[in-house]
């Protein structure tokens, strides 16, 4: 019953994550392709400026109640899949340290290596995470002792990237829709052609990943989840081209929370199946937590949700106003440049170059 | 070197760093916190001016630091499995549930308020404005709670029972696990460590204004400095009283590490305090030892006639307990960094004072050789911090949880020591540069100074009004 309860939980955390940071992955691979110029690449930056950090939690809190619920499974995947985490690590890192970096850098170069390290952290991790899920999907080799045989490479399969090029471009495509919806000007025009040229690859992929994921695992009721997901993206598709951006997103959304909903729904009862033979696999019940251990992180899980949700979402609701020139010109970390010029005009600087304008 | 050593170093290296930074983090949101709230209080009058120049330029120094905690984090919250992943079988049922309250609870607070914090400051009211920063601020103490109450289990395991079928600890209560008696210690002597380094650095920094510009110095550094001397202070002396009790809790629960930490090989009554010791392990004895008579029988009991238990009988004791095997951990580290600890966390607390009386004698901005001084200040907290945890983990050893499970049952047995090595160095190399660009980021936003204006307020036109020109 519990088990049932954190399965579905742990589910919802990875949907809330997907969704979240699947654009704010998005908007940083596509950084290149959607800004010429500074001000453009700081408005993209500014519409997931105050929200990244949090989004990137949902993927913390994923792995904690991982590993509270279910300690086995945290303990296989995370030693098993080492080097994708690794990388995954390296990614998020460059990512943070890019969008934190970038407002404060005072050369332009050093602006330029924020967005290396940007476009670079939100690829690594939106590639990684649709390999992992389609290595989940299709099992792993595991021992008596529940440790993951084999290395890297063996994760590294055609199904397994087919996944990673699900993500990847779901992602490109989620973060055009919310650049499109969330900034004004160049910006968002770009970003609607980007949207329009990423979504038939997506298409292709997930139609072609949920087909294959169905005929080696899963019931009905995942293959039903799969269709609901490629009609969500073909509605979202349709509701861009007719330019209804705010449907658009709305559905692209739905699509992203989908994604582990699916995955999950086909994994059941398993959370990590074993390919070289059934009775190896982890299970909801092998893998769990003691019965004690659960209900403190149901009430725990139960009390402090809802209050996260409304924060989060109150923030957004604050942040609503789309983003343009004039949202990037002053307040945030630029609030002193102005009155930093004035000062290093007036008294001379200490054998340290003033700070360029922007 | 085995899997097992090289993990060690890897958790070590990327603990460590992280622990350089998040200090500072607490420290500083906690102080902006009260500089902002000071501006608030005080608004519309000069006073009030120049707290709020103070809390948005430290603010901005606050900011960078974060980041790179935040990003470091992450790595934290993974290595648990992916190198240790036998401990986190062993201990999951447990361990895991302040982990993933510390996230659910702790994170979202921080990382949700910081983001309205830095964007909302033209959006928000100035209430919610100033309502962030502190929810940022209580964000980052909740996270310090849990994850110490985590460690703490790891030092004095509570609430649990063993299932030999399934080789793993139980939770049968979780208030045990999040009020351990060590962890009621180990809290306040944290928070109130990373206080004393939060306002370190504002006494540097601070430090550098007033000896190059002297009486003409911006009104914020003055002020500023007035607020760290009086923090470092009162933690110092906080942070004292509170590591003098941990270490009565700590010969309690682990005499191995108090006899180690003085290198006391044999018990003794009258125990005396070390304060110089050359260690020779496999003879069992000091070379050379000075000493302070009855120091530590009244450090670790308050008694100056306490006996107290010397390593080579609590290693015999142990033996007998536990079964054959050496329980003694690398003494040397362990003495040292116990006093390098209180040595350098002391010399803080003396260069606070020394500013201190010369601010008292109205000889602050003319005694540069204080001030340069107190200019590094902040690398004295940042050490002891560094040596309390080199000594409270290594001092641990051979134990990962005390009297529970070794380290070396405890590391991943299918991650080969080549994937550990390279991403020990992968890691080691990016946390190097990203280190290098934060110290000089740091450095360049701290010379530069506070903006001499405030920003416009938001609407109206002007571009803006010098409101206080340099004193
Ligand atoms: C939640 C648990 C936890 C927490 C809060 C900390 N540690 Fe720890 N520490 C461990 C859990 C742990 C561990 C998993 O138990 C390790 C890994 C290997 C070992 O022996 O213990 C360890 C080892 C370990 C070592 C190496 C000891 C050795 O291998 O000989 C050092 C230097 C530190 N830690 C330092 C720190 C610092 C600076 C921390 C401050 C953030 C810290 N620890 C917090
Ligand atoms: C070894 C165990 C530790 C783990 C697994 C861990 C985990 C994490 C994670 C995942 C983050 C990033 C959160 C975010 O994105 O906002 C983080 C940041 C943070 N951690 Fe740790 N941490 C550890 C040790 C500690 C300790 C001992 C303390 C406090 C005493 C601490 C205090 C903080 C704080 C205040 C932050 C906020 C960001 C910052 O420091 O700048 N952590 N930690
Ligand atoms: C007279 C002063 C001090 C005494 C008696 C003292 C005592 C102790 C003791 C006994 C421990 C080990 C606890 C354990 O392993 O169970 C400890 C740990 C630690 N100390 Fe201190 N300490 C003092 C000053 C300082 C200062 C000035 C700092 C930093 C600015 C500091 C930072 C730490 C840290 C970070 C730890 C590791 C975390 C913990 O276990 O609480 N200490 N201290």
């Amino acid at each position: 019953m519990l088990q049932g309860f954190w399965f579905g939980t742990i589910a919802v955390l990875w949907a809330g994550f997907l969704m979240l940071e699947g654009f704010d992955f998005g908007v940083g691979m596509l950084l290149p392709f959607v800004t010429r110029t500074d001000t453009d690449r700081r408005i993209a930056l500014r519409s997931i400026g105050p929200v990244w950090d949090g989004n990137e939690v949902w993927l913390l809190v994923a792995g904690g109640a991982t590993f509270a619920a279910f300690p086995e499974w945290y303990a296989s995947v995370f030693s098993g899949f080492y080097i994708a985490f690794a990388l995954l690590l390296v990614g998020l890192i460059l990512r943070g340290i890019g969008i934190e970096y970038r407002g404060k850098a005072e050369t332009a170069n050093g602006r330029h290596w924020c967005d290396r390290a940007i476009v670079v952290g939100s690829f690594l991790p939106a590639l990684l995470l649709g390999v992992a899920f389609a290595d989940f999907l299709r099992g792993v080799k595991m021992d008596a002792g529940h440790n993951m045989a084999g290395g890297f490479f063996d994760l590294v399969t055609p199904f397994g990237l087919l996944g990673g090029v699900v993500t990847l471009t779901l992602f490109l495509f989620h973060g055009a829709v919310f650049l499109a919806l969330r900034t004004e000007g160049a910006v968002a025009f770009r970003a609607k052609v980007a949207a329009k040229r990423v979504a038939p690859v997506t298409a292709v992929a997930a139609v072609a990943f949920v087909l294959w994921t169905a005929g080696t695992r899963g019931g009905w009721l995942s293959f039903l989840l799969g269709a609901v997901l490629v009609v969500a993206f073909v509605a979202s598709l349709a509701a861009l081209w007719l330019d209804r951006i705010g449907l658009a997103f709305s559905a692209s959304a739905l699509v992203c929370l989908l994604v582990p909903v699916w995955v999950f729904s086909a994994l059941w009862p398993d959370v990590l199946p074993a390919r070289n033979s059934a009775a190896l696999s982890l299970t909801v019940h092998n893998a769990s937590s003691s019965h004690y251990t659960l209900v403190v992180m149901t009430v725990v899980a139960l009390l402090f949700t809802p209050i996260v949700i409304a924060y989060q979402a109150w923030t957004y609701w604050v942040f609503r106003a789309r983003v343009g020139a004039a949202s990037v010109g002053h307040g945030g970390y630029e609030e002193t440049v102005v009155g930093r010029l004035r000062h290093a005009a007036s008294v001379g600087t200490d054998g340290e170059s003033p700070a360029e304008p922007r | 070197m085995d899997a097992t050593t090289l993990a060690r170093w890897q958790f070590a290296s990327t603990t460590v760093y992280h622990f350089l930074i998040v200090p500072l983090s607490i420290g500083l949101t906690a102080l902006v916190a009260v500089m902002q709230t000071l501006a608030y209080l005080k608004r519309a009058t000069p006073a009030g001016e120049v707290w709020d120049r103070s809390s948005r330029f430290w603010g901005r120094i606050m900011l960078v630091i974060f980041a790179l905690g935040v990003v470091t984090g992450i790595v934290q919250e993974f290595q648990f499995g992916m190198n240790w992943s036998a401990y986190s079988r062993f201990v999951g049922d447990i361990f895991g549930a302040p982990l993933a309250m510390e996230g659910l609870i702790a994170f979202f607070l921080e990382s949700t308020f910081l983001g309205l914090w830095i964007f909302g400051r033209d959006i928000l009211t100035p209430r919610l404005h100033l309502a962030s920063i502190w929810l940022a601020a209580l964000g980052t103490t909740i996270s310090a709670y849990f994850i110490l109450a985590a460690n703490s289990f790891m030092q004095h395991p509570v609430g649990l029972v063993y299932d030999a079928a399934k080789h793993r600890v139980e939770l049968t209560s979780i208030w045990k696990v999040l009020f351990n008696s060590t962890q009621l210690v180990t809290f306040p002597h944290t928070i109130l460590a990373a206080f004393m380094t939060g306002s370190a650095i504002l006494l540097s920094v601070s430090a550098w204004h007033l000896r190059r510009d002297g009486e003409l110095v911006d009104l914020v550094h003055r002020k500023v400095a007035g607020l760290a001397v009086g923090v470092l202070l009162v933690s110092v002396v906080g942070v004292s009283i509170v590591g003098h009790i941990q270490g009565q809790i700590m010969t309690d629960q682990q005499p191995m590490k108090m006899a180690a930490a003085e290198a006391l090989w044999n018990t003794d009554d009258h125990a005396p305090f070390s304060l110089f010791a050359y260690a020779d392990v496999s003879q069992g004895h000091n070379k050379i030892d000075i000493t302070v008579p009855d120091g530590l029988s009244i450090l670790a009991k308050n008694r100056p006639g306490a006996t107290v238990q010397g390593i080579n009988q609590v290693q015999a004791a142990e033996a007998a307990k536990y079964g054959p095997g050496s329980y003694i951990p690398v003494v040397w580290l362990a003495y040292w960094c116990f006093r390098l600890m209180i040595g350098f966390g002391v010399l803080a607390g003396l260069v606070a004072f020394g500013v201190f009386v010369q601010w008292r004698r109205g000889k602050l901005t003319t005694s540069p050789r204080m001030l340069r001084l107190a200019t590094w200040t902040v690398a004295l907290p940042l050490a002891a911090n560094s040596a309390g945890w080199l000594f409270t983990e290594t001092a641990r050893q051979p134990w990962l949880v005390y009297g529970l499970l070794k380290t070396s049952s405890g590391v991943s047995t299918n991650v080969s020591s080549g994937v550990v090595l390279a991403s020990l160095i992968g890691f080691s190399a990016l946390y190097g540069v990203l280190g290098v660009i934060c110290f000089r980021m740091v450095r360049r936003i701290a010379i530069e100074g506070p903006a001499t204006t405030l920003p416009p307020p938001p609407g109206s036109d002007v571009i803006d009004e010098p409101v206080l020109s340099l004193v």
